[in-house]
């Protein structure tokens, strides 16, 4: 206890903006918390740190913490990353996204940064809705859930996150659940130094706006949804594919080591300097 | 280097077909006037999907005082290297001024105030390479133009190109400038006053005019 | 040869596109951002052979000009001068993140090459139909810089002043230039970066602890660090305090959304360039920007050979207007003419501040061709 509360001494902000807007039962604190124990665990300096996160519930994460924050507008988090990215190479440059931000109206610029393979580390808080502005659907609600813009139930199939960051060409690509913590934060702290474009993508419930729709009676019940539900990838992948459904493989899909973009850059500008 | 004549606006259009190094033309012209022989320049251009293929033009206006319209408002030279252009543009030319045409494509030329010199056919027949056409014409333009001096716009067009098709284009550039000498004599003698002293290097072969003369039809060779 | 370059002005034959890219240099610009469209992608092509052979700078081709900008922007947190360019159907694209830039108060340079429109329009001719989205394009009030260029030479040097006001001002400015301005090639002079002005943002000289990002200053322009620096802050889109966390507070949003007003409007008299060309005794006045203005510079020279006192005011800042300059016209000439070519868009503004003291007119012409020096006299002739 002694730990944490030193933790939070350390790297949330006083000054202003507590207590702060999430909702009881909502997974973001987690992964906050994850993010600040896999930062210290590393030791990387707060001012080495710079935080970018996109609109909506997950964006409202990056004003409690004190690093170098920027909160963009809606969709464009990885844009803005990476311009400090390649104008502070040396920075770790963190975005929490959620999934209407990232895969919605952020897609284009997803797709991209993870084909440029730019040294970012991207959190994508999935919840499988738009919490903040009411409970409307994202590209990532499933098929059949309801929402207020699904009143009829959603017609249209989902993202597969992972899928698609592999596709376009991500060094890390890997999955995690707000309940199973340690497994997140270990997932969290490879993705923070493994070089090039790197994806958590974190499982997370809004009771709030999507549990209450679609037949979940308490945050708890999510929680345990997330329990039963999630798998580690190589129990996943021994399944019978007769059992797969329902069930979502957690762990890394893709470690791959190819140069980051600004590492490829960086190089290029040398032999340039040589003549 | 200053220049040591006057010359307030003097404006010049090269016009012809998509891919006959029109353009090119104009900034290697442009280059040369403007860095070599130290004129204001303004080199303007028409882009565009007609480019290819269509009507394509470069617009040279050339003056010792500030350029202030960057376009040809009133035509001193026409430089006409299709048909198409030339029923164009002609039209935009001051009463007094040069139309220089392509005899090879444009068959019929409104007027019978012209020079002509075959273009397309010489660059085909004597360097068996129609890419260099532009260069030829550069050099006759060059012949024509009284204040350009032929060893500038040499320069700027060895500077401009690759080093393996700097020769042939020389070469061009030369046969150009003999040919409209053979052919016109001298420079139009309207442009007299802009005439440039030898600067003692023997790169300028042009004589002033003797005597104004009435502004002559040379028959196309 | 090349170690003796560098000490004197160079004389190059550029397009006015080039010259942009020398200005920017001169600048200190480091960190380009952009999306190939034409009529801008000389600037971008520019940028690219040049920017990686610089000590530190970065180029980055985008996915689109809304990526573009928002590169741009990070790279101004991370402390760099910034610049990207563009052309209408990517300038509308933007218009979202120019909000954002002026929110969070990023300084950048935003060339809009102005092509025919509205949308995919005429991508190869000239028009000068963004002028009023380049001051209104993005939602909410704000104020912001918008500059114009005449010739080559000019567009070297409003490049330079445009990065100056960005950093001075800690504001996006946007520097609509057209197509001809943009495709002319001209004679001009690369002067040396020591002979000219160049402005670096304000950089907090207190410790960290007391720095507030969004802080009231004499000059209504907060210190800006660079991330990483030790300065940690958080920006945000949203309606912020001083330190720059969000606030819905009344009196705590009426002090940003002012301060970002005032720091800009107040200092009008150091961002407002015009150039007037035989203004004095004028009794038909014209006024025009960009390449209109070489048409009309022509225009006012012909009627003076004939006997009629015309004068020219060339803006170079469209906005903040120039409302001095032109009222001063607008009470001296009996008539005024505004050519554009749009349909009338900086006339509004010349209309707005018209004393009632002088008839304006205007030309306006959407063809895709410039307008000529012939329909300018003729218009002054009959004024």
């Amino acid at each position: 206890m002694a730990e944490v509360t030193q933790l939070i001494h350390e790297y949330l902000r006083h000054d202003k903006k507590f207590p702060h807007v999430l909702c009881p039962g909502c997974g973001h604190g987690i992964l906050l918390g994850s993010l600040i124990r896999s930062v210290h665990a590393l030791g990387i300096p707060k001012d080495d740190v710079a935080l970018v996160a996109g609109i909506g519930c997950s964006g409202r994460v990056a004003v409690y913490v004190d690093f170098n924050t920027v909160h963009a507008v809606h969709g464009r988090a990885l844009t803005v990353a990476t311009g400090i990215k390649m104008a502070k190479p040396d920075m770790h440059v963190i975005v929490v996204q959620g999934d209407g931000d990232a895969l919605s109206i952020g897609g284009n610029h997803f797709i991209h940064a993870a084909r440029r393979n730019i040294g970012l580390t991207v959190l994508v808080l999935n919840n499988f809705i738009y919490g903040m502005t009411g409970g409307q659907c994202s590209s990532a609600t499933p098929l059949g859930c309801w929402s207020t813009t699904t009143p009829y139930g959603q017609m249209e199939k989902s993202f597969d996150f992972v899928e698609m960051t592999r596709a376009a060409g991500a060094n890390f690509v890997s999955r995690g659940t707000v309940f199973h913590v340690k497994t997140l934060d270990k997932l969290v702290r490879q993705a923070l130094v493994h070089p090039g474009f790197s994806l958590v993508e974190v499982l997370t419930p809004c009771h709030t706006q999507f549990g209450r729709k679609n037949k979940f009676k308490s945050p708890v019940d999510m929680y345990q949804w997330l329990k039963k539900a999630a798998m580690p990838l190589e129990a996943y992948e021994k399944l019978d594919p007769d059992k797969r459904a329902g069930r979502i493989p957690i762990g890394v899909f893709v470690d791959n080591h190819e140069p980051a973009l600004e590492t490829r850059y960086a190089a290029m500008r040398a032999k340039l300097a040589k003549g | 280097m200053k220049p040591d004549i006057q010359i307030d606006r003097f404006e010049i259009c090269l016009s012809g077909l998509g891919g006959q190094g029109v353009i090119t033309l104009g900034k290697v012209m442009g280059k040369a006037l403007a860095l070599g022989h130290g004129f204001n320049v303004a080199q303007t251009q028409s882009y565009g999907p007609e480019a290819r293929g269509g009507a394509s033009r470069t617009d040279l206006v050339i003056s010792t005082r500030p350029i202030s319209y960057p376009k040809t408002d009133k035509i001193d030279l026409l430089v006409a290297l299709s048909q198409e252009a030339c029923n164009k543009y002609y039209p935009l030319m001051k009463p007094q001024a040069v139309l220089l045409v392509n005899t090879t494509l444009v068959k019929q030329i409104p007027t019978n105030q012209y020079l002509g010199l075959p273009f397309t056919e010489m660059s085909i027949d004597r360097l068996g390479l129609p890419q260099a056409m532009n260069t030829i014409v550069l050099g006759a333009v060059t012949f024509l133009l009284p204040f350009a001096r032929r060893s500038l716009i040499r320069k700027s067009l060895e500077e401009s190109l690759p080093a393996k098709i700097v020769d042939v284009n020389v070469k061009a550039l030369n046969m150009g400038y003999r040919e409209a000498s053979k052919a016109f004599g001298q420079p139009p003698a309207i442009w007299a006053a802009m005439t440039v002293a030898d600067n003692g290097n023997g790169d300028t072969e042009k004589a002033a005019p003797k005597k104004p003369t009435a502004k002559k039809a040379p028959k196309a060779p | 040869m090349s170690a003796k370059r560098k000490t004197a002005a160079r004389e190059i034959f550029a397009l006015g596109a080039e010259a942009v890219v020398e200005g920017a240099l001169l600048a200190g610009c480091s960190f380009y951002g952009g999306y190939p469209i034409t009529p801008s992608s000389e600037i971008m092509e520019g940028m690219a052979e040049r920017l990686p052979r610089t000590e530190d700078g970065v180029f980055i081709q985008m996915e689109d000009e809304i990526a573009s900008l928002g590169a741009c922007i990070g790279a101004s947190l991370a402390g760099r001068k910034v610049m990207t360019a563009t052309s209408g159907p990517g300038f509308s694209l933007m218009q979202e993140l120019i909000g954002y830039a002026c929110m969070i108060e990023a300084p950048l340079v935003l060339v809009n090459v102005m092509r025919g429109g509205p949308s995919t329009g005429l991508p190869t001719s000239p028009a000068q139909g963004d002028v009023q989205q380049a001051r209104w394009g993005t939602h909410g009030d704000h104020s912001i810089i918008v500059l114009s260029a005449t010739d080559v030479q000019d567009c070297l040097h409003m490049t330079v002043k445009a990065f100056n006001f960005a950093e001075k001002y800690r504001t996006p400015v946007i520097l609509l230039l057209d197509e001809v301005t943009a495709h002319t090639r001209e004679k001009i002079t690369v002067p040396l970066a020591q002979d000219l002005e160049i402005l670096y943002r304000l950089q907090p000289s207190m410790p960290p602890e007391w720095y507030k990002p969004f802080e009231e200053t004499v000059r209504g322009v907060p210190p800006m660090p660079p991330l990483g620096s030790g300065y940690r802050f958080h920006v945000t889109g949203l309606t912020h305090d001083d330190h720059g966390y969000p606030t819905q507070k009344p009196d705590e949003v009426v002090a940003a959304i002012s301060r970002q007003f005032r720091k800009i409007d107040q200092f009008f008299f150091d961002i407002q360039i015009t150039d007037e060309f035989l203004t004095g005794d004028a009794e038909v006045g014209v006024v025009a920007y960009g390449s209109v203005a070489r048409s009309a510079h022509l225009a006012v020279e012909q009627a003076r050979e004939r006997g009629i006192k015309a004068g020219l005011i060339d803006l170079k800042t469209l906005f903040p207007f120039p409302r001095a300059a032109v009222e001063g016209l607008l009470r001296r000439c009996r008539t005024v003419i505004v050519p554009e070519m749009n349909m009338g868009q900086i006339s509004r503004e010349v209309k707005r501040v018209n004393p009632g003291t002088s008839t304006v007119w205007t030309i306006n012409r959407v063809d895709g061709h410039i307008i000529t020096p012939k329909q300018i006299l003729e218009s002054i002739r009959k004024g």
